[in-house]
């Protein structure tokens, strides 16, 4: 595994987890993100996820950057999968380790917000009826800083 | 040589996963203008121009040997 990677394998939270972990931390968060079945009363069947790997990479990196700036002395591991995901599976696993817990909740949560913002990954839902690729964003952050 | 990638809703508006324009250079206005010319339905007021990986300007200047790449508005996590 990488700390900051896209996979086409099914995610294994404990990987990060435990890459984020050491003596000096005493708390880890580790987020899961799960596709969900309903989604404002319409079922979805199953997504299909797709990225610029690369600078999706890149950017999942940018954000453990920005994290350990705000959150000094955290670790960081984030990874999203890609390819056809069903119902249940890990979309998307954020380990954030720090010697106090409240840095490694805000960190967390911070980084799946910037996940959505930033990173070029996308989301095409499939239903019983038909498909839609999911998204909505900002045009054109700020350069290099992607507008904090 | 310009190549560009494209993603998601428009990798299958244009078809291909990328393909390689014949241009010296050119603003990414130009190349945004290009796109929704060539594609039409692009959204190019929706669409963000990547350059070697990294999000650009409408006034940046794109060189022959740059990889760019449409990133329509993104939807991960």
């Amino acid at each position: 595994m990488k700390p900051f990677e896209i996979t086409e394998e099914p995610i294994n939270p404990q990987d990060y987890a435990d890459y984020v972990l050491h003596t000096g931390a005493g708390a880890v968060t580790l987020f899961t993100g799960h596709v969900r079945e309903w989604t404002h009363g319409v079922r979805t069947v199953y997504l299909a996820y797709e990225a610029y790997v690369p600078m999706a990479e890149k950017k999942l990196a940018q954000i453990g950057a920005e994290m350990e700036a705000k959150w000094p002395g955290i670790r960081t591991a984030i990874a999203h999968r890609i390819g056809e995901l069903h119902l249940s599976d890990i979309a998307v696993v954020i380990a954030v380790s720090s010697p106090h817990r409240s840095a490694a909740y805000e960190a967390n949560e911070y980084a799946i917000e910037r996940i959505k913002e930033i990173v070029p990954i996308w989301k095409k839902e499939i239903w019983e009826d038909g498909q839609e690729w999911q998204g909505a964003q900002k045009k054109y952050p700020d350069k290099g800083a992607d507008a904090q | 040589m310009i190549r560009v990638n494209y993603f998601a809703r428009l990798r299958e508006l244009a078809g291909k996963g990328g393909e390689t324009l014949e241009r010296d250079q050119m603003t990414v206005r130009e190349l945004l203008d290009w796109a929704e010319e060539t594609y039409p339905g692009f959204g190019k007021d929706d669409v963000q121009v990547a350059v070697n990986e990294e999000y650009a300007l409408p006034e940046d200047l794109i060189r022959s040997g740059d990889e760019c790449a449409f990133i329509p508005p993104v939807s991960g996590g």
